[in-house]
């Protein structure tokens, strides 16, 4: 299936990330040729097979619900580009 | 030779008689390492933290509580999380990034005693198959044949160069599609992916969770056994990772498969696939059979479709995993100009900090996961996905113990010459080693031979699950029959 400038647009959008209107032509171009790519899984027969959920059948381990660790708001915020009074900080969100 | 060159096991064995110390073993790779910046391979120095760590190695050597990995010096791909070094996955939108946090592959590796040299360059999110989207710039393999720069093969090009130019004994990969196996295959050594659940993922940058796979990358099958040893093992912190015994791997290595059955694939035997490699396969085959092995042709019906499933599968799961980078918690957040909101941080940082096949593989995820086009791709490709997977547990329950194919279709190729390639044709890098990553199972690339140019070409060996102990064993005895010895000579 062929993804036209619109879609690079809308899948561009929904991925939050920018991409200059002259560009679209080549992402659409380059997305095309890899979907087309992924064309022929339709051609086999599916029939009755339920998608592979899990790569190793196994019960997923379960733990008490108590809490493990805690107290480490320096440590979190290290890493953060704008960290203010205990919090991450972000441009404003609500008008 | 200077103890860089050394393997594992050598230098276990020589640290245990006391005929060097950690400390001097460490220098030899610190030496190395300034001498090969040409490689770019080390792309995080870590030498204070590799002489402290060999001191205390020192300190248990004597004290005799020495595990094999004591006083070994490692280089760690970018992909793991080292506490207050450097854990970029080679991206830029996790410059400046230190984890308060360590992988618990690397915890366990400094628990064994070993020693970090620094950090290893990679393709960008260990997407790529050549390391050239890296953003620190390519890493070069070692093997040179004319004027041509050679990549080192990705997405672990870093961490194989790194071990092939002996600057490190070992080195740290992960396997998505074949990110430790190809580039092995390209450089001349060992690399074995796990079986899915038997490494813990947890520290370790995500990029396909159900794919993804941490192993060595070693001079030797034997240093592979010991440092999968070393890396292995159950971790409540990755729910995913198996809570099994992990097996002496090394004493696995006997030698002797009389009576297993070595099943070769027809559909790895593709259209327009170099005759040297083919030749490489043959050969492979007939060192199996010399040993006792039986040689059974088997059919894996699916094998063609395990490509086009892995990229709708990797990316869906890559643009899950990859939309924590908004600029708000770690790494980099974009210059905003007056007026922009959130949507203008997430989409500026995004599009600053992710190099562009990211970006593509994150906008094929989005398209896949979509409304509306979600079960044509996504559910489909999971359902081929258990069929290749119905494939090998087909042949193994036949008996086949373990698959012998090509590693890559080609040796290694120039850096720069697929610049213009459409980016499908990289992708078929990863045609021998993606159904391994698709089934869960443990692969093993093994240096076999040289092709025509006196480039490296590896062989495959895909086992049963949880089985990588015999499976070692099995490489174990193609590298003894190959007696693959030669290395790159050193022009950097």
């Amino acid at each position: 299936m062929a993804i036209d400038i619109d879609t690079a647009r809308k899948v561009a959008k929904l991925a939050r990330i920018r991409v200059e209107e002259q560009d679209l032509p080549k992402l659409a171009g380059q997305l095309s040729g890899i979907l087309g790519f992924m064309e022929e899984l339709n051609e086999v027969d599916v029939t009755g097979v339920e998608p592979m959920v899990s790569v190793t059948p196994m019960r997923l381990k379960r733990r008490a619900d108590v809490v493990t660790d805690g107290n480490i708001q320096a440590q979190v915020l290290k890493n953060a580009p704008d960290a203010r009074e205990g919090f991450f900080a972000v441009p404003k969100v609500v008008e | 030779m200077s103890a860089n060159t050394w393997t594992i096991a050598a230098a276990r064995d020589a640290l245990r008689k006391g005929e060097i110390s950690a400390v001097d073993l460490t220098m030899s790779c610190l030496t190395a390492i300034d001498a090969g910046d040409a490689l770019n391979a080390f792309v995080h120095k870590t030498p204070e933290i590799a002489l402290e760590q060999a001191r205390a190695a020192d300190a248990r050597l004597k004290a005799g509580d020495a595990p094999s990995m004591c006083g070994i010096p490692l280089g760690i791909k970018d992909l793991f999380c080292t506490r207050g070094v450097p854990s970029q996955a080679a991206s830029n939108i996790l410059r400046g990034f230190r984890p308060e946090y360590e992988s618990t592959v690397t915890a366990k590796l400094f628990e064994a005693g070993a020693v970090m040299l620094g950090k290893l360059n990679m393709d960008e999110f260990a997407m790529g198959s050549s390391n050239e989207t890296s953003c620190y710039g390519n890493a070069v393999n070692p093997w040179k044949v004319d004027d041509r720069l050679l990549t080192p093969g990705g997405s672990s090009g870093g961490s194989a160069a790194a071990v092939a130019a002996d600057l490190c004994l070992g080195a740290t990969g992960t396997d998505t599609g074949g990110s430790i196996r190809q580039p092995a295959a390209f450089t001349g050594i060992v690399g074995i992916k796990p079986t899915y659940g038997r490494v813990s993922r947890w520290g370790i940058v995500a990029f396909a969770s159900s794919l993804d796979q941490a192993g060595p990358m070693t001079k030797s099958v034997r240093d592979a056994a010991i440092m999968l040893g070393a890396m292995a093992g159950h971790d409540p912190k990755d729910s995913t990772s198996a809570d099994i015994p992990v097996p002496d791997f090394e004493a696995a290595l006997t030698g002797d498969i009389r009576g297993k059955v070595i099943g070769i694939p027809k559909e790895y035997r593709m259209d327009g696939m170099p005759e040297e490699i083919e030749a490489l396969w043959a050969r492979g085959i007939e060192m199996m059979r010399d040993a006792g092995a039986e040689v059974r042709d088997i059919s894996l019906p699916h094998t063609k479709y395990a490509l086009p499933a892995y990229y709708v599968i990797a990316p869906a799961e890559a643009s899950s995993n990859l939309a924590r980078y908004d600029g708000v918690r770690y790494g980099h957040r974009a210059k905003l100009a007056a007026g922009d909101g959130i949507t203008e941080m997430y989409e500026k940082t995004r599009a600053e900090g992710f190099g562009p096949e990211v970006q593509r593989r994150i906008m094929v995820g989005t398209y896949v996961l979509s409304a509306g086009f979600y079960d044509a791709y996504y559910n489909r490709a999971r359902k081929v996905r258990a069929l290749i997977k119905r494939d090998f547990e087909t042949v193994f329950a036949e008996g086949v113990d373990a698959i012998l194919t090509p590693a890559t279709p080609s040796a290694a190729f120039g850096l720069g010459e697929m610049a213009d390639a459409d980016p499908v044709k990289m992708y078929l890098n990863d045609v021998f080693t993606v159904t391994v990553n698709l089934a869960g199972l443990p692969g093993i690339s093994v240096p076999v031979g040289l092709d025509g140019q006196g480039l490296p070409l590896g062989l495959q060996l895909i086992g049963r699950p949880w089985q990588e102990a015999e499976l070692l064993n099995y490489a174990h005895v193609l590298e003894s029959r190959a007696g693959f010895v030669a290395k790159a000579e050193k022009w950097w």
